[in-house]
């Protein structure tokens, strides 16, 4: 049977908006969560959704985010589709739990509102939240725009309950940026998104009365390493199963995703990788440079965990300079983990390209088409540079010096 | 759906509920998220052996108010009929509440250390 893409409905929303949509669509069985900004808002709708009887999920109001993650480990574990929301100090407060969640295999589906973390107390966007949680076996799917942000929410609760996966899974999008700007947004038919997502089959369900089971168990040095390495290997499998899934979400909604989008790469001698909304801006900024015949592109990387390596070692192994732009620091002399990890992946790529990290944007600080067109003049010099090490490789853009 | 060959392994070790997780098995046999296929299994690990100080009782002084039964987090304590019976130290932690909560002027219940009980468990096991 041939799929037919939907007739959709344009709306104006802002991004936490059409998570909420996206939400509602899902209908979890239980929704747990607590408010925090930016994300407040996506948990205060969908609370709205339930008591006006729109969906059929159980909504519990907790006192805390580690309480939040608890309750959703709990109710998925119980064999619901569970999920919950937060950002910054919440998802902070939620750290024991994540990886409680990771490890037991629990496949919860999170909106993050990407917000920086204290101190200074700050409440606008940067990744040092969910970059801090990027190493606790959740999956990671950064988002553009609130139409990104709603398809990739979609497409996460099929790419975290498969089988082969059973990994929770965090969906970002950048705070009061994305969250609270407002766009034209496609959602799709209820139904779609219903047929979509399909019943939820945990495998095994602590209320399958029938099959008693014991879940969170111990285990010391005789077999915890043992359940890592599968754990690790659930992460590789994710890889073939996001594409799938995205190859579905496809043909139903015209909307096509991977890891990542190469814009304007094909010829490209040089060019800037991002997360998030700064790729806006910076698709701006790439078209202006490219009508004055200058050969660059952009990378905007969308799966962050698993982090395709290989995929991005080879969309940039025929460039001469690099530059990638962190909302992010990691404090470590090494500059922000996006570098770390583009940078680690290019190890091996035939006629590395020389590279060169941007750390930009912390707590919510704007980062306008002039920054992103300096950082590029910044990568476009390295071209012509020695690879003898001793470049700063390091920069922090847009700061008062 | 399609599934890879590791989940179908994995996924068969969730269907049998008397399955047996071989102590050798390698992590490709193991089922998912360390999920065991049975309940109640906390009865299968003995805590007891990371005891050092052990509940000793005096069937004498005991005046079977039943607050050990009540208070142990593990359940030691052994009652029929309504008169406890004794101590099982399968599970015993040696966590001392027990001798913390026998009425002080019964104090039915010491703690000693499980030093004191080597040598008779030597004798024992020397017996066999
Ligand atoms: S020492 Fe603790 S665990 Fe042992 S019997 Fe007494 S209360 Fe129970
Ligand atoms: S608390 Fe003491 S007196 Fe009471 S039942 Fe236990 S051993 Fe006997």
């Amino acid at each position: 049977m041939a799929i037919a893409i939907a007739t959709q409905k344009t709306a104006a929303l802002t991004g936490n908006e059409a998570a909420a949509q996206a939400l509602r669509q899902i209908n979890p069985d239980v929704v747990a969560a607590y408010p925090i900004t930016p994300q407040t808002e996506i948990v205060q709708l969908f609370s709205t959704f339930v008591s006006d009887g729109l969906v059929k999920t159980e909504f519990v109001a907790v006192e805390s985010e580690h309480s939040a993650m608890s309750a959703t480990v709990g109710a998925a574990a119980a064999g619901a589709r569970a999920m919950t929301a937060t950002s910054s100090q919440g998802l902070a407060l939620m750290w024991e739990m994540l990886y409680v969640a990771a490890g037991m295999r629990i496949p919860i589906v999170m909106p993050m509102v990407n917000r920086a973390l204290s101190s200074p107390i700050n409440i606008h966007c940067d990744h040092s939240d969910s970059m801090g949680a990027r190493d606790s076996g959740w999956l990671q799917i950064y988002s553009e725009n609130a139409q990104e942000m709603y398809d990739n929410l979609i497409q996460a609760v099929r790419i975290a309950e498969h089988p082969d996966v059973l990994l929770p899974v965090m969906v970002t999008m950048d705070g009061f940026i994305i969250s609270h700007g407002m766009e034209n947004v496609e959602l799709l038919p209820d139904q779609a998104v219903q047929d979509f997502v399909g019943e939820y089959n945990f495998p095994y369900p602590l209320l399958d009365v029938e099959h008693p089971r014991t879940l969170g168990p111990l285990t010391l040095q005789d077999f915890y390493f043992e359940h890592k390495r599968e754990q690790a290997e659930a992460v590789y499998r994710a890889k073939e199963v996001i594409l799938a899934a995205a190859e579905e979400y496809a043909a139903i909604s015209g909307r096509r995703y991977g890891f990542f989008e190469a814009y304007r790469m094909d010829d490209a001698e040089y060019a800037v990788v991002v997360l998030g909304s700064t790729a806006g801006t910076a698709k701006y900024v790439v078209d202006g440079l490219r009508q004055a015949g200058e050969k660059c592109g952009l990378v905007k990387v969308r799966v962050f965990r698993p982090f395709p390596g290989p995929e991005l070692c080879e969309a940039l192994s025929g460039l001469k300079a690099v530059g990638i732009m962190d909302r992010a620091d990691t404090f470590s002399t090494q500059g922000g983990p996006l570098f770390l990890e583009v940078k680690a992946a290019l190890y091996h790529a035939a006629g590395q390209p020389q590279c060169m990290n941007f750390v930009y944007g912390l707590g919510g600080r704007d980062i306008d088409p002039e920054l992103i067109r300096q950082a590029f003049v910044e990568v476009k010099d390295l071209m012509k540079k020695p690879a003898d090490g001793v470049l700063p490789i390091v920069r922090y853009l847009g700061v008062r010096e | 759906m399609t599934l890879s060959s590791q989940t179908k392994n994995l996924l068969k070790a969730h269907e049998e509920v008397d399955a047996k997780i071989e102590p050798n098995a390698g992590w490709r046999d193991l089922p998912i998220g360390a999920v065991i296929p049975q309940g109640g299994t906390a009865t299968q690990f003995a805590t007891g052996d990371w005891r050092t100080i052990r509940p000793v009782w005096s069937k004498e002084k005991c005046i079977n108010c039943h607050r050990c039964w009540l208070y142990c987090p593990d359940m030691s304590w052994i009652s029929e009929d309504g008169r406890i019976q004794g101590v099982d130290l399968t599970y015993c932690k040696g966590c001392g509440i027990c001798a913390n909560v026998c009425p002080t002027k019964v104090h039915a219940i010491e703690m000693h250390p499980e030093d004191d009980f080597k040598e008779d468990e030597a004798a024992k096991e020397g017996g066999k």
